[in-house]
């Protein structure tokens, strides 16, 4: 377990931010999911994938159990306003009211002042450029 | 005492994360609650899983869960995959594979990165399994990340290695080298219903046969973790070496072997760091300049180095 001058000691005792990126619901395009998950891994994170088709409660789950500072959940459904509100809230039971919200995929203009009611700090939509997305979780993430 | 700690002697899932975090991090918080918590450690029983990238760690890890799970046991999950060496960032992706799990409040599991430690695990795994242990799961499983053939830390880790092998991954001369196989308490042959899986065993048995026996044959296992087959058999077997570890007294010896592993390690790291504080950029560039200029050579400059952290 020695850590080489190369690779150096910085990344031991270091605090890395933490971010979920998650798939709800039955839709299985993930590759924007996946785009967003390595932006954020070269950008420094470390990025807990969970794969798609996952339920509420199991993106709740794996954020508390993985201590995350920021949920990023993709969606191309078009059930965010039946999903976010439930995973909101599997989120809050669970006592996680300080993670960081954010969005992305096919989600309509009009829908947006409800999802920022909901807790969701930005809504990133196609044509995003990934360095917003890295820069998006820098401002907000308080690592610990 | 903490309220944090508090609530995770109360049992309280959220205060475990939040601790492991800490842990990992190496803050003074965190070397505060791993002091609190170590002695309350050592209970239970850790299982490594080492094996190939892909050669199926995460789905046994995944299945070994969910059988333990049938029995009636508590089960908490390290995953371990690696950080890049570039931009410190992972992609932690274990939990993929260990979806059933997820929702079972009986099951922890925390994926961590590697953040530069070599040997296929993380710099504070072994406080980080403590705190899994401290909480009271009897059984803690290590993922290692994907290892080839000298990743061999995880022995000193865990109480019982499992190498997970593959067939078609290489010849019988793969299997004589030294290293990772040495350190197997339990041999897996993983993806079992693909062709060569029964050549591999037996090359595997052959060459154990030629070993020196430490009053123990490692045993060899045929599984196919996406079906769950032989997960059960894998189970009793690592059962089985546990036992043995408690009945022949080798238990005492591998926790000495650990504990002064993990003190020099430690001792080791808060070198590196010293020295690191100690010295200006400007002082280490010199001597990285005379060492790739050819002009000094790195056992020297280092000795430099060491005396003038040492000095301050």
């Amino acid at each position: 377990m020695t850590a080489s001058p190369e690779t150096p000691a910085q990344g031991e005792t270091g605090q890395k931010i933490r971010v979920l990126i998650a798939k709800p619901g039955l839709d299985g395009h993930d590759r924007g999911a996946k785009i967003v998950a390595r932006a954020l891994r070269d950008g420094g994170c470390e990025v807990i994938y969970t794969g798609i088709r996952q339920t509420p409660q199991m993106i709740a789950e794996a954020a508390l159990q993985e201590d995350v500072d920021v949920v990023g959940l993709s969606i191309l459904s078009g059930a965010h306003l039946e999903l976010f509100p439930r995973i909101v809230e599997e989120l809050r039971s669970r006592g996680l009211d300080d993670v960081v919200l954010f969005c992305g995929g096919i989600i309509p203009e009009e829908d947006t002042d409800a999802l920022e009611a909901m807790g969701f700090s930005a809504i990133f939509r196609p044509g995003t450029n990934t360095r917003d997305i890295v820069s998006f979780v820098y401002d907000n993430a308080s690592s610990e | 005492m903490s309220d944090l700690i508090e609530r995770f002697l109360a049992g309280e899932r959220r205060a475990l994360s939040r601790i492991l975090t800490r842990v990992e991090n190496g803050t003074p918080e965190g070397r505060e609650y791993l002091r609190q918590l170590y002695p309350r450690s050592g209970r239970a029983h850790t299982i490594g899983i080492t094996g190939g990238a892909g050669s199926g760690k995460s789905s046994l890890t995944g299945s070994l869960a969910s059988e333990l799970r049938k029995r009636g046991h508590e089960v908490g999950v390290i995953a371990v995959d690696p950080s890049s060496p570039f931009t410190q960032g992972a992609i932690l992706g274990d939990r993929i594979r260990m979806q059933d799990l997820v929702l079972d409040p009986g099951v922890f599991v925390r994926s961590m990165a590697s953040r530069g430690a070599l040997g296929g695990l993380a710099p504070t795994i072994d406080d980080v399994v403590a705190v899994m242990d401290a909480f009271g799961f009897p059984y803690v499983f290590i993922e290692t990340v994907g290892a080839g053939q000298d990743e061999v830390e995880i022995a000193g880790t865990a109480l019982t290695t499992v190498l997970v092998n593959n067939p078609g991954t290489g010849d019988d001369i793969q299997a004589l080298k030294a290293g990772i196989i040495e350190i197997a308490d339990v041999l897996v042959v993983n993806k079992a219903d693909r062709p060569g899986a029964d050549v591999l065993v037996s090359q595997l048995r052959a060459l154990l046969s030629l070993a020196p026996s430490e009053g123990r044959d490692i045993p060899i296992l045929s599984t196919v973790a996406t079906t769950g087959d032989g997960v059960p058999e894998l189970v009793d077997a690592i059962d089985e070496h546990r036992a043995w570890l408690d009945t022949s007294g080798e238990l005492d010896r591998h926790r000495r072997q650990e504990a002064r592993h993990q003190v020099l390690s430690v001792a080791q790291r808060i070198l590196l760091e010293q020295i690191r504080r100690e010295t200006s950029e400007e002082t280490l560039g010199d001597l990285v300049g005379q060492v790739a200029g050819r002009s000094l050579d790195p056992h020297t400059a280092a000795e430099q180095l060491v005396e003038q952290g040492q000095a301050v």
